[in-house]
């Protein structure tokens, strides 16, 4: 139950973090002490300072509040994306949180799974008659 | 008046924020559909655009999360991102409070909805506005529908929302454009980022051009997580505008899974039958 509250905890401050340029310049100016109204463990606290990605998305935040965070720290998007997928790999399945809904080991057991091809393909209109789109 | 428009579109910010990193051919394709879609309903000449979004924490969060919410200010401010990062300057959109006020009284009589006097608008109503009210002129009233922070808003109360919200367009003097946004399968901001499964998007889209109630409900969240990602949880959006739609043919105007804006790319609208 802590752990779960713990998560809650880490997305409340990144939350807060995404809408309010108070915070952000708080966190800028010293990022330790913009912690200290909320309730972490140590690792959540390290993975908020470093700051650690791949550790975040392990814990179970949210991607829609992380890809703020990591846009926050000019992280590239690919760099964001393998960050994640180093984090799974170092740390294992997400931990908690919508993404551990059915346990997520990671980007190729996902896409084996699915089995799907990568080709872009285009449709027409969703009826009987699927075919060239108009534009 | 009538509901006078009806139709949903993506909005996935590698849309405007990566734009330079897909193919261009397909993107501009992409972008022409929007523009189609924006002519569309500029023909309906709408007092108002009420936009149903899956709010991705800008303005609720699991310390009070609304199953659906809509906005009652008369200017609204976005993108809550970056705008670099966005690709899209931030603006102050404009509102109608007074409007709202009635249309959410309306809403309220057969769903239960919180109501928001501020609103930041996050991309997932700033894409979308920045193709298909590209000067910021027409009054906004945002709607978002709980889709990202379980236990989700089921979706037959996503039908019945839609529902609401075409009786309360339909009893209200002024022109009431709907537009729902939203992707269909899709990973968005996770390590699976750009996994579209062509297969389901394909197979929901054929149930949302037949208008298919039973069809469009007959989803389970666990499968949809599975098979979909969590951002199909979003078809919620897609949903409502079916139920507001009562019953009228949709035609799908563009799909192409584009990986780098990490959804399958949709613009598509229903034949409300509405004479303008």
């Amino acid at each position: 139950m802590g752990r779960v509250v713990s998560l809650y905890q880490v997305q409340k401050f990144l939350y807060e973090l995404n809408r309010s340029e108070d915070t952000q310049a708080a966190y800028v100016a010293d990022r330790h002490r913009s912690l200290a109204p909320y309730e972490l463990t140590d690792e959540e606290r390290r993975a908020l300072t470093d700051p650690d990605i791949g550790l975040l998305f392990h814990l179970g935040v949210n991607g829609q509040i992380l890809m703020h965070f990591a846009a926050f720290h000019q992280i590239e998007w690919a760099d964001y994306l393998q960050m994640m997928r180093d984090g799974i790999a170092a740390h294992g399945p997400v931990r908690e949180g919508v993404y551990a809904m059915t346990g997520y080991e990671g980007v190729d057991a996902h896409a084996a799974a699915l089995g799907q091809a990568s080709n872009a393909r285009r449709v027409g209109t969703a009826g009987d008659d699927a075919g060239e789109v108009p534009s | 008046m009538p509901l006078v428009f009806a139709g949903v579109c993506s909005h996935a910010p590698g849309i405007t924020g990566r734009a330079d990193q897909a193919d261009p051919t397909v993107r501009d394709d992409f972008y022409a559909a929007f523009g189609a879609m924006r002519e569309s309903l500029e023909a309906a000449e709408p007092d108002a655009l009420v936009v149903i979004a899956a709010e991705h924490f800008a303005n609720f969060f699991m310390n009070n999360m609304p199953a659906f919410a809509i906005g009652m200010a008369d200017s609204y401010r976005g993108p809550i991102e970056d705008p670099a990062w966005l690709g899209i300057d931030r603006v102050d959109v404009p509102g109608n409070a007074e409007l709202s006020a009635r249309f959410i009284t309306k809403v309220m009589e057969t769903t239960d909805v919180s109501f928001a006097q501020e609103w930041l608008f996050d991309h997932g109503i700033m894409v979308p506005l920045h193709f298909l009210t590209p000067r910021y002129d027409l009054p906004v009233i945002p709607a978002n529908i709980n889709c990202q922070g379980p236990p989700l808003t089921p979706l037959h109360r996503a039908w019945a929302f839609g529902e609401s919200i075409r009786a309360a367009a339909d009893a209200l003097p002024e022109r009431i454009a709907l537009v729902g946004t939203g992707g269909i399968s899709h990973w968005p901001a996770t390590p699976d980022s750009g996994k579209i499964n062509i297969d389901w998007d394909q197979d929901f889209l054929a149930r949302w051009s037949r208008n298919e109630r039973d069809r469009l409900l007959d989803y389970d969240d666990l499968d949809v997580y599975a098979e979909a990602g969590q951002g199909g949880f979003e078809i919620r959006t897609f949903v409502a505008v079916s139920a507001a739609a009562a019953g009228a043919p949709g035609t799908v105007h563009f799909y192409a899974p584009i990986p780098i804006f990490s959804v399958g790319c949709t613009v598509a609208t229903y034949d409300l039958g509405v004479a303008s």
